[in-house]
């Protein structure tokens, strides 16, 4: 009974969601206020159906009823009860409804704290988020119902993938896809300002919050994923250019020129037809990831089992999707004009490099994914793209970008000059020449040229943007009451542009420097990675909740002395025959110390074992971390927060529009 | 200058720049493309031999070999009509498996008579084939063998659909 209310739920949320998507479209387009507000209760509601159709799946994986087939595929009545509820989202069908619900959920967002957006614009926003979610509940509906029953039910489930059954991969997909559907309030802003035919800096303004927030999650999402495969796939590696991970970079790369670009449109009006593209081209891409990810037309390390069928429905919407939206662009394109002229010299121009490089980078990730995608589509023969092809690129493009990040906030918008910035920067290049390159003698053995090179550039962008806020300091009276008034969204700016100098540093010397060997050990055999020793202590039996491992004992000395334990598992889940290993880490701060167990080589306990040694690791997830946090206080910044007490003229007109 | 001429200064640098920019990226796409081929079409000589390349197919069974006293192990791959030997050292991935399909990348030997691999790839789902391996084994015609035979890709029912977002 409960599955059919979850079913029957999601069919009144369809409902809802053609009313949200079509009302009030017509009404702006007529003026008829009263079928603008449709939009909001029809928003509210549409949320709360799917909310209950989310509950009753949850509550089958709960209750172990595997009449649901989703249940009998996902789930299995030994599985913890956090990764029951976890396996909600861990296949097709679950992830796809979770997708559906963060859509409305951004929906009902709009509708309760955008309030001080005028009403039409504010309908609009929320009919096309409704017209999205169309899209979607027709996808879960025909081609991946969650609540399809099956019969006889079977006693027992087919389990979650021993993979997925780990902390990180409870938050990870969440994450992800309350970014990538973040976009769509972003997405949505843009289609309704020019439905309007009104592309001032308003519309710019009022989705930057929104923009930042969705970024922050994809920012997270992506960081937890990369985490994850470091520990749980075995291979010590935090990224592989995988056509997956690419799928949600993608959107990452151009999401954050977006962020960018929505800047100077909101101070400078300058970019509005390039900002609109922008926004339409970041959810494009996140639509293009859920393609690539469901369709099964890829191979990848992280490719699964799927269904064509569904891959054709999700490549039907995006064409759909991105043809409309760009048959308005060029509708409307041609009315948009930026009335200010652009001087290279100032903060617009730098963002302008900023999205130049960042677009640049994002293409030529798009290529390379693609590429095998197209050959094999025109019957050229089948190849992949390797890891070399996307770092020859992508080292070069993030060069200029480091250099320029912290510079570019530095610099005063609409005009600045050669002479200001260069007397400014004089004593940060200095110091970061002396210090960048001293910090690689100081933290390291042995000094390598790319390790110099991440040095100054840290230093770089950490000097550049703590004088930016010294700047709103500098010739104040009260300090603190200085620090005080420097707005929220400056002080997330610097703290996200430092993130990215933890990250340059943390990538760098692990790539550098990490020591990876596979090697055969022997209970009682040490192993010397630099100054630290590996002993491996035998294997032994262990039992899990639902799996049976053999556990491999290690120990790390560093220069003789004991400073770690590590265990690292080889389990062998109840529920199916498939092995998994799970890696005993040693983190800190500096470096990781990581152990992987191999399989058992002959009868006499010779095991194969990956040793690493991985200086730096954390930098790279912690300078995401710190990006995000960064994003999260500039989301919050009190203006966004302000409702317009006097509106703009060019929020008049589109009032004036509607009235 | 007019501004005819710097229009036309600005438009040619543009041009310029793109050019050369789509010419880096071709050039890098180019050194980094491994082409796929099936043990078949190896022994054919239709793979390089001085550029690295992808071999996929089904691990025979039985033919499995470990070295006693290094990691190196030797397996011959087949698409159902030939097999070839393939040479890795190093740690297998977890779901690497006798029957199972998979993919490695690396290069031919001096003698061009085995595959030197330096990544074997086998997915994170037991169900899961690699597409490349499914269009080999198909031009093989040996696809309903390698499905009778009980190989996983013969479990569609009820297969766990395994959430892809890694």
């Amino acid at each position: 009974m409960i599955p059919e209310i979850g079913h029957f739920a999601l069919i009144l949320a369809l409902c809802l969601a053609l009313i949200q998507g079509v009302v009030p479209l017509i009404g702006a387009h007529k003026r008829y206020s009263s079928w603008v507000e449709v939009a909001f209760p029809a928003a509210l509601g549409q949320t709360l159906f799917i909310t209950i159709s989310f509950i009753c799946l949850t509550y089958a994986f709960i209750v172990n009823d595997f009449s649901v087939g989703y249940a009998a595929r996902q789930s299995n009545t030994e599985l913890p009860m956090i990764y029951k509820i976890s396996a909600v989202w861990g296949g097709h069908e679950g992830s796809l409804l979770m997708w559906t619900w963060f859509l409305a959920i951004w929906s009902a967002a709009v509708v309760l704290f955008s309030k001080s957006i005028p009403q039409i614009m504010r309908g609009r926003v929320v009919a096309v988020m409704g017209l999205v979610s169309v899209g979607f509940l027709l996808f879960t509906l025909i081609t991946s119902n969650p609540f399809d029953r099956i019969f006889p039910a079977p006693l027992e489930g087919r389990s979650l993938n021993p993979l997925l059954q780990d902390p990180g991969l409870i938050i990870h997909p969440p994450m992800l896809y309350m970014g990538y559907v973040g976009f769509s309030v972003a997405f949505a802003f843009s289609i309704a300002a020019m439905l309007g035919g009104k592309l001032d800096s308003a519309w710019a303004r009022w989705s930057r919050p929104w923009t930042n927030i969705a970024w922050v999650f994809l920012t997270l999402g992506i960081a937890l994923g990369s985490w994850w495969a470091y520990y749980e796939l075995g291979w010590g590696g935090w990224w592989f250019w995988d056509p997956v991970e690419n799928a949600s970079f993608l959107p990452w790369l151009v999401g954050t020129a977006l962020i960018h670009s929505l800047a100077a449109t909101e101070k400078r009006g300058v970019f509005k037809a390039w900002t609109v593209l922008l926004a339409v081209f970041t959810f494009s891409l996140s639509l293009l990831g859920t393609f690539l990810v469901r369709s099964g037309v890829l191979t990848s390390v992280h490719a699964f089992a799927n269904d064509p069928e569904r891959g054709i429905f999700i490549l039907m919407f995006l064409v759909v999707v991105v043809g409309a939206s760009l048959t308005l662009y060029t509708w409307r394109a041609p009315q948009i004009r930026s009335a200010v002229k652009l001087n290279i010299w100032s903060r617009e121009g730098g963002l302008l490099i900023n999205n130049i490089l960042l677009v640049i980078t994002a293409a030529s990730v798009l290529l390379g994914t693609l590429y095998p995608l197209a050959l094999d589509a025109l019957g050229l023969g089948k190849i992949s793209v390797g890891p070399p092809y996307f770092n020859a690129l992508f080292v070069p493009l993030t060069i200029p970008i480091a250099m320029l990040v912290g510079v570019a906030a530095l610099a005063r918008w609409k005009q600045d000059s050669l002479e200001r910035m260069g007397k400014k920067l004089v004593i940060p290049f200095v110091v970061s020449i002396i210090v960048g390159s001293l910090l690689p003698y100081l933290l390291l053995d042995d000094v390598k040229w790319g390790a110099v090179v991440a040095g100054i550039l840290s230093v770089w962008i950490m000097m550049t943007s703590l004088l930016g806020i010294y700047d709103r300091v500098a010739g104040k009276q009260n300090k603190w009451q200085a620090l005080r008034n420097t707005p929220r969204g400056f002080y997330g700016m610097s703290l996200a542009h430092m993130g990215i100098a933890m990250f340059v540093m943390g990538i760098t010397i692990t790539s550098l420097y990490s020591t990876e060997k596979d090697v055969r050990l022997v209970k009682g055999d040490t192993y010397q990675i630099g100054d630290y020793s590996f002993i491996f202590h035998g294997v032994d039996s262990v039992t899990g909740p639902n799996y049976r491992a053999s556990e491999g004992r290690f120990t790390a000395q560093y220069k003789g002395e004991e400073i770690a334990s590590l265990y690292s598992q080889k389990r062998t889940y109840n529920a199916g025959g498939m092995p998994m290993t799970e890696a005993g880490i040693d983190a800190g701060f500096w470096r990781d110390l990581y152990v992987s167990l191999g399989e058992p080589l002959d009868n006499r306990g010779a095991w194969s074992v990956r040793l690493y040694h991985k200086p730096f690791i954390r930098w790279i997830w912690l300078g995401a971390l710190i990006m995000a946090i960064g994003g999260l206080l500039a989301a919050t910044d009190r203006r966004y927060r302000q409702s317009v007490k006097a509106p703009s003229p060019s929020t008049q007109a589109v009032t004036a529009g509607a009235a | 200058m007019t501004p005819r001429q710097k229009r036309m200064t600005f438009v040619g640098l543009l041009i310029a720049g793109v050019g050369l920019f789509i010419a880096l990226i071709m050039m890098a796409l180019n050194e980094n493309i491994n082409h796929f081929y099936s043990p078949t079409e190896v022994l054919e000589g239709k793979a390089p031999d001085d550029h690295s390349f992808r071999i996929g197919g089904l691990v025979v069974t039985g033919s499995v070999n470990r070295s006693t006293d290094s990691l190196k192990i030797l397996f011959d791959l087949t698409d159902g009509a030939k097999n070839f030997t393939v040479q890795y050292e190093g740690i297998l991935p977890d779901l690497f498996r006798e029957g199972q399909g998979i993919v490695a990348t690396g290069k031919l030997s001096g003698d061009k008579s085995v595959f030197v691999a330096d990544e074997v790839l086998a997915k994170h789902d037991e169900n899961y084939m690699p597409p490349e391996v499914a269009d080999a084994l198909e031009k093989s015609g040996k696809m309903e063998e390698a499905m009778k035979s009980g190989h996983p890709a013969s479990v569609p029912v009820g297969a766990p659909e395994v959430w892809r977002d890694k």
